[in-house]
């Protein structure tokens, strides 16, 4: 945060001024309604009946046990824990590497490749989706966690070029000139010196892109064969009224995972600048 | 810089060969496929046949023209108003939370963290007739009757998509404002601009490149949105992706989808060229 901020006192608070809207208030209201769904759903998940109505039918803890054991809810889980960690690892790499080039390496084509990097974000996933579906037609790939890999490799590589661009373009090239004058190779020195500085948002990059994996579903379903990634699992059961208090449960457990996730990634970049 | 000549060919080659393989000629075929003729599932060994036809039928048949613009309307309504409700969000994070503000961006992305198709089933689970909402009430005893509350609708559709989008809409806007100099607020005040005209003259111009980010970061992925659709939506509430993804699925036809498909990122990337083209004259204009 920037150090001299101005004193919200009085006439120094400028820009500031008094507006009749009450904002704090507002927001407030606002991260209730935000949380409030969420607040349910975890309500639902120990509820006794399969169903939302009030009064409530008891506490139960039931479903969480049914869900723990439910072997194609795990396998679900656990593809989209592969088909995340695959396609974060490879956008993180890309991404990195393109915020590299465009920063500290001059070559024709610098800004098309940065655009290029970025152009993932402005096409809607139903037609990123069909996109694929075709490719993979024409290369007679079969359709896997594989191919949901590749796929959200591409949707993430944006945020991961971004991430790591911002944290590039707030570092001195003078380390590296510096270590090059050193007698340090251009190899030595991103190994040894740019890419111990960029960690941290490397691992937000990573951690953001995997994020984005594990929660898509509108690109997967595109995608997916035989084994489903857990979006698209939930997706198919979600008709079958008697399951949704055990798909809740599961989706709650994995949200707690998601969540600290989130806050580690918020977190290391909240330390860098 | 010669030593970095070698490493130019290591950092980009890869980049650039899996965007060109995995983006732009996945792209590109459904742009074949769009001038494809052929119906149902085509085998790849299939001979090409250029045909306009396709083409044709998506744009000749009035269901499809009015559902894509449908879907435009349904975008652009999600993005205004998620934009809408995130620009005082962003303002009170900007000027007034002062130091607690990265704890207030953490408490408001936390939501966005939780899974999509969750919050998505949040929704129905409160609305609708036996939805939570309606129990609750006739619980309490405030009505009888149940009311009912916009499940499987369009307004169904765009209130969960608002509601899913707010977080995310505030972050480009919030990065905006944070670039705004407090000087120039100061300066403004010091020629005697009063609260109201430092926001209209000042901040609301400064901030808008980063509202128009916002708008188009929720309209692009809503306007081919098929999933909430087929969720809170019900059959009158299915948007343009819905019959995208009708053609690779349940009712196969290929060309046809692909041609649709063409279509919509025909229409979206028209909009995002306008939008930047709008930006750039204003960037020069100030």
């Amino acid at each position: 945060m920037t150090a001299a901020r101005p004193a919200r006192t009085g006439r120094s608070a400028v820009g500031i001024g008094r507006t009749p809207v009450p904002l704090g208030s507002a927001f407030v209201a606002m991260l209730v309604l935000l949380y409030l769904p969420i607040a349910i759903l975890f309500l639902f998940s120990f509820n006794a009946g399969t169903r939302l109505a009030f009064p409530l039918d008891g506490v139960t803890t039931e479903w969480y046990a049914a869900a723990l054991e439910d072997g194609a809810l795990i396998e679900a889980a656990r593809n989209s824990l592969v088909v995340g960690v695959a396609s974060a690892t490879v956008a993180t790499a890309l991404g990195a590497m393109v915020a590299i080039a465009t920063l500290r390496l001059s070559f024709p084509g610098r800004r098309l490749l940065l655009g290029l990097a970025g152009l993932p974000l402005l096409v809607p996933f139903v037609v990123m989706g069909v996109a694929f579906f075709l490719l993979f037609v024409l290369f007679d790939l079969p359709r896997s966690l594989v191919t949901v890999a590749i796929g959200h490799s591409v949707i993430s590589i944006p945020y991961a070029t971004l991430i790591v661009l911002s944290r590039l373009g707030g570092l001195d090239p003078g380390l590296e000139d510096a270590a090059m004058d050193l007698g340090a190779t251009y190899p030595a020195t991103l190994r040894r010196v740019v890419l111990p500085l960029m960690g941290p948002s490397l691992l937000s990059a990573w951690l953001t892109c995997f994020i984005v994996s594990f929660d898509e579903i509108a690109l997967a379903i595109f995608l997916v064969g035989g084994d489903p990634t857990f979006p698209v699992f939930l997706y198919g059961q979600l008709r079958f009224a008697q399951r949704l208090p055990v798909l809740v449960a599961m989706a709650v457990l994995l949200m707690i995972g998601t969540v600290a996730l989130t806050l580690i990634a918020l977190r290391l970049r909240e330390r860098e600048s | 810089m010669s030593g970095r000549r070698g490493a130019t060919w290591l950092l980009v080659v890869p980049p650039l060969a899996w965007l060109a393989l995995f983006f732009l000629v996945p792209l590109a075929l459904i742009a074949a496929y769009s001038l494809r003729a052929g119906t149902g599932v085509i085998a790849p060994d299939e001979p090409w046949v250029f045909s306009l036809e396709q083409l044709g039928e998506v744009l000749g048949t009035p269901a499809f023209v009015r559902l894509l613009g449908i879907s435009v309307l349904v975008a652009a309504a999600v993005a205004g108003l998620a934009t809408l409700f995130a620009y005082p969000i962003a303002y009170f994070l900007t000027f007034r939370a002062g130091s607690r503000a990265p704890l207030y961006l953490t408490l408001l992305l936390v939501p966005f963290a939780v899974s999509y198709l969750l919050r998505v089933m949040a929704w129905k689970l409160m609305l609708g007739p036996e939805g939570g909402i309606n129990s609750l009430l006739a619980w309490v005893g405030v009505t009888e009757e149940p009311i009912g509350l916009l499940l499987y609708s369009r307004p169904a559709v765009i209130i969960t998509l608002v509601y899913v989008w707010i977080p995310f809409a505030t972050l480009p806007i919030y990065a905006a404002m944070q670039r705004i100099q407090r000087g120039q607020l100061e300066a403004a005040a010091d020629l005697g601009a009063g609260p109201w005209a430092r926001f209209t003259r000042v901040t609301l111009p400064l901030s808008l490149p980063g509202a128009l980010a916002a708008f188009f970061m929720v309209f692009i992925p809503t306007v081919g949105e098929y999933v909430t659709p087929a969720l809170v939506g019900g059959t009158d509430g299915i948007m343009y992706g819905n019959i995208i993804q009708g053609f690779f699925t349940r009712s196969a036809n290929w060309s046809v989808g692909s041609a649709m498909a063409m279509v919509m990122l025909a229409l979206t990337s028209l909009l995002v060229l306008v939008a930047l083209a709008l930006l750039r004259r204003r960037q020069v204009a100030t």
